[in-house]
């Protein structure tokens, strides 16, 4: 926390300097106050409640389209080895690309509207989810699996009430890390071929110079990001209580 | 049934009965031809009946020829060599500023206490979302783009060079100085080995993100770069330009992992020794 | 039940090298006996259990259940290993009421057995805490609970106790031959220790070093509670050490 004020203060000294001493343009370098002034005219017409609720759409569909598939492809993956060594070569060859580079592509495939962006997010959160996914499955301990069986489990138990119950942090795990993937990339999705959205935003600041607008739609997206990701681990503390020492009972 | 019976389970667990080496290798060649025919059926269907205009759906063979088109003309050399420059050049500053920031605050508690709080701060900020304050300041040349890696990756390499240093078991650096070493000894014989298999990760993960990020970068504002080339092909729908430059990009990638990882297994020999 | 094993030979295969592990062993397992495997380490007696569980297939020979082969694991033949293998993410409760549960018993029958098993182990108290907050002991308690619990003819039990500090060991080993006497289960029991097989066992199978075959069996002939001090004991103690001994010295060459 002191940090934190640290850091703004800083922020604060260099900038308003900077206006004092003249030694940089001072538009180039925004003030807090011109930060939150921004802020507050975009919240005031509107405008940034939209462009926030635009992106976290996409972000939510694009992903949660994502995680459905990997969850099914990556159960099934983990469970089968013919499958894991025909998708092996065609993942070795698509993972090396990085995901940005198919923006363009998506935006000619799917013209420059919603749809575009949601197929886009859903490609690049898919794989990375889909790896870690099988993976999480395959790592589940062997011997848990046998003390079911001895207990009478077939294999639908064994998937149902062991599998899927020990995999899940893992699951979990993979889940948050998308969506963190795709906070990252809507971005630079956005853009693009965008009229909204917090990248749209953050580009517009560019095209017409107000770097406050920049600097606020960044920030902006740091605090989304985590508020998230305390969210998201919140709730995986309170989903694995069993994995606490001491839990409450 | 192809998913692992029980008894397999029981034997390997759930990822099942390990494959014969020939066995795996069939089923690994097969897929790829497999895929590699869907994609050419596709294609050449796509060229015959024309249900859309084929440039949306270009067969291999199609894109292979566009990128030896740009070849032939000398262009496509022009573009790699300007991608892998940056790259180059915005990755190497990256690593020795965080290998010596990360260093430094791994060691010294003063100075980790003035630099996380501004990581902590700006760590979760997107790169990409800054991107456009770089061009404000710098301009869309050279420097922007190389000046935006070095930004991007610096992070996380710091912060796998700083844990690589802080995860050191105290216990050798007791045995050592036990055994008479001085802080200079100290330094180049047990923090920097023992602190090297983080360090080379962070770096194999700044690779990878400089990749990653340079295409972005080169969306917006470039005339030059593998980027520029998958972006310039969206005014005349050159889906084979796109296609392929985005396949070479994925190559250089690759390769750049594959030198990383060649490095860590040299340095990283005692690991694994046989 | 009774176990019968013919012939049986197992040899694993790592990175093209051929590991026989154990090597035509017979060996039949009377109904409500208790027999103890001993032997060095790599003797092959975890693989041994491991076949008549049914986790393992053997390379040659068969095992035999109440007359009926194995083919893979089932709950006729309940396990207890040495890790415990508790679920993680259910209750005591839950782990002892699993099989059940697996079988469509209903939830007032469910409550009944667990109680009564809790009760047996001495962890009724316990019933709604999670496995991460148990020590070794009661850890071990419960996986023994939940094996009985689903009422299998046989109990098989690799190394139950090995995980374990000495004390808590011998306060399981007795509690483990009070619940023998209740249950008059049929069981196959894994031990480093010798000791813990006279205390336990009707019959004490020593095997030789790898590959693993029946070296010697020993009946056990003292009374259902034993002394540990008494000099009977002290004497199939001294006796299978010298047999155990030979072998173990086989493996340090």
């Amino acid at each position: 926390m002191v940090a934190l004020l640290g850091v703004l203060g800083a922020w604060a000294v260099v900038s308003y300097g900077n206006r004092a001493l003249g030694v940089m343009a001072p538009a180039l370098l925004p003030t807090p106050g011109e930060v939150l002034a921004v802020f507050a005219d975009t919240m005031r017409d509107g405008s940034l409640p939209r462009h926030v609720g635009t992106s976290l759409a996409r972000v939510a569909v694009g992903f949660g389209l994502a995680a459905v598939a990997a969850l099914g492809l990556g159960l099934f993956a983990a469970l089968c080895v013919p499958v894991r060594l025909m998708l092996e070569p065609i993942i070795e060859f698509v993972r090396p690309i990085p995901p940005l580079a198919f923006l363009p592509l998506f935006l000619v495939w799917f013209g420059l509207g919603e749809a575009s962006k949601v197929a886009f997010i859903g490609y690049t959160t898919f794989f990375p989810m889909f790896i870690a996914i099988a993976a999480a499955v395959m790592r589940v301990d062997t011997t848990l699996l046998r003390a079911a069986a001895s207990l009478g489990a077939d294999r639908v138990d064994l998937i149902r009430r062991v599998i899927v119950p020990a995999a899940l942090p893992g699951i979990i795990v993979a889940l948050r890390l998308g969506f963190a993937l795709a906070l990252f990339v809507i971005v630079g999705a956005e853009f693009m071929g965008a009229d909204a959205g917090l990248g749209n935003l953050i580009m517009e600041g560019r095209t017409f110079f107000v770097p406050a607008q920049i600097v606020m739609g960044a920030l902006l997206l740091g605090l989304l990001g985590s508020l998230v990701n305390v969210l998201l681990l919140a709730t995986e503390r309170r989903l694995f209580r069993w994995r606490e020492a001491g839990a409450a009972s | 049934m192809l998913l692992s019976s029980v008894s397999e389970m029981m034997e390997w667990g759930v990822r099942g009965a390990p494959s014969t080496r020939p066995a795996a290798l069939r089923w690994r060649v097969s897929s790829l031809l497999a895929f590699v025919a869907l994609w050419s059926a596709a294609g050449g269907l796509v060229e015959a009946t024309r249900p859309f205009n084929p440039l949306f759906l270009p067969a291999p063979w199609v894109v292979i020829g566009a990128l030896l088109e740009l070849a032939r003309k000398g262009q496509l050399w022009m573009h790699v060599a300007a991608t892998l420059q940056r790259v180059a050049v915005g990755f190497t500053l990256g690593a020795v500023l965080a290998l010596t920031l990360g260093l430094l605050a791994g060691q010294i508690r003063a100075v980790r206490n003035v630099v996380e709080p501004v990581i902590e701060l700006l760590r979760p900020i997107p790169p990409l979302a800054v991107l456009p304050l770089f061009i404000v300041w710098v301009g869309i040349g050279e420097a922007s783009k190389v000046g935006f890696i070095t930004y991007a990756t610096f992070f996380p390499m710091f912060i796998t060079t700083v844990h690589g240093v802080t995860q050191i078991d105290g216990r050798l650096l007791r045995a050592a100085q036990s055994l008479g070493a001085r802080p200079r000894h100290l330094f180049l014989r047990v923090i920097l080995p023992a602190a090297l298999p983080d360090v080379l990760t962070g770096l194999r993960l700044g690779v990878a993100l400089s990749f990653f990020v340079i295409v972005i970068s080169e969306f917006v504002g470039a005339e030059s770069g593998l980027g520029y080339l998958i972006n310039d092909g969206r005014n005349f729908f050159l889906v084979p330009q796109m296609l392929g430059a985005a396949m070479l990009l994925g190559l250089l990638g690759y390769a750049g992992n594959g030198l990383v990882r060649a490095l860590e297994r040299r340095v990283l020999r005692w690991q694994h020794p046989r | 039940m009774k176990i019968d094993v013919r012939g049986l030979s197992r040899t694993f295969v790592a990175a093209g090298r051929e590991t026989p592990a154990l090597l035509g062993v017979d060996l039949e397992v009377a109904e409500h006996e208790f027999v103890c495997l001993l032997g060095p380490s790599g003797c092959g007696k975890s693989t041994l259990l491991n076949i008549v569980a049914g986790f393992l297939r053997p390379s040659t020979g068969e095992v035999r259940v109440g007359g009926r082969p194995v083919t893979g694991p089932g709950a006729d033949r309940g396990v207890v290993f040495q890790e415990y293998v508790l679920f993680p993410w259910l209750t005591v409760a839950g782990n002892v009421e699993f099989g059940l549960q697996l079988k469509g018993t209903p939830a007032a029958e469910r409550r009944a057995v667990v109680a009564r098993y809790l009760e047996l182990v001495g962890l009724a108290a316990h019933a709604e805490k999670f496995p991460v907050q148990l020590s070794g002991g009661m850890k071990q308690r419960v996986a023994i609970a939940r094996a009985l619990a689903n009422n299998p003819e046989i109990i098989l039990m690799d190394e139950p106790f090995g995980a374990l500090d000495a004390q808590t060991r011998e306060v399981l080993q007795d509690e483990l031959g009070r619940i023998q006497r209740v249950e008059h289960k049929t069981v196959l029991f894994v031990t480093h220790s010798i000791r813990e097989a006279v205390y336990l066992a009707d019959r004490t199978v020593v095997m030789t070093s790898a590959p693993g075959r029946i070296k010697q069996i020993f009946t056990i002939k003292l009374p259902e509670i034993r002394d540990r001090f008494a000099p009977e004991f002290t004497h199939y103690e001294s006796e299978i050490t010298r047999v155990v001994k030979e072998e173990v010295a086989k493996v340090h060459e």
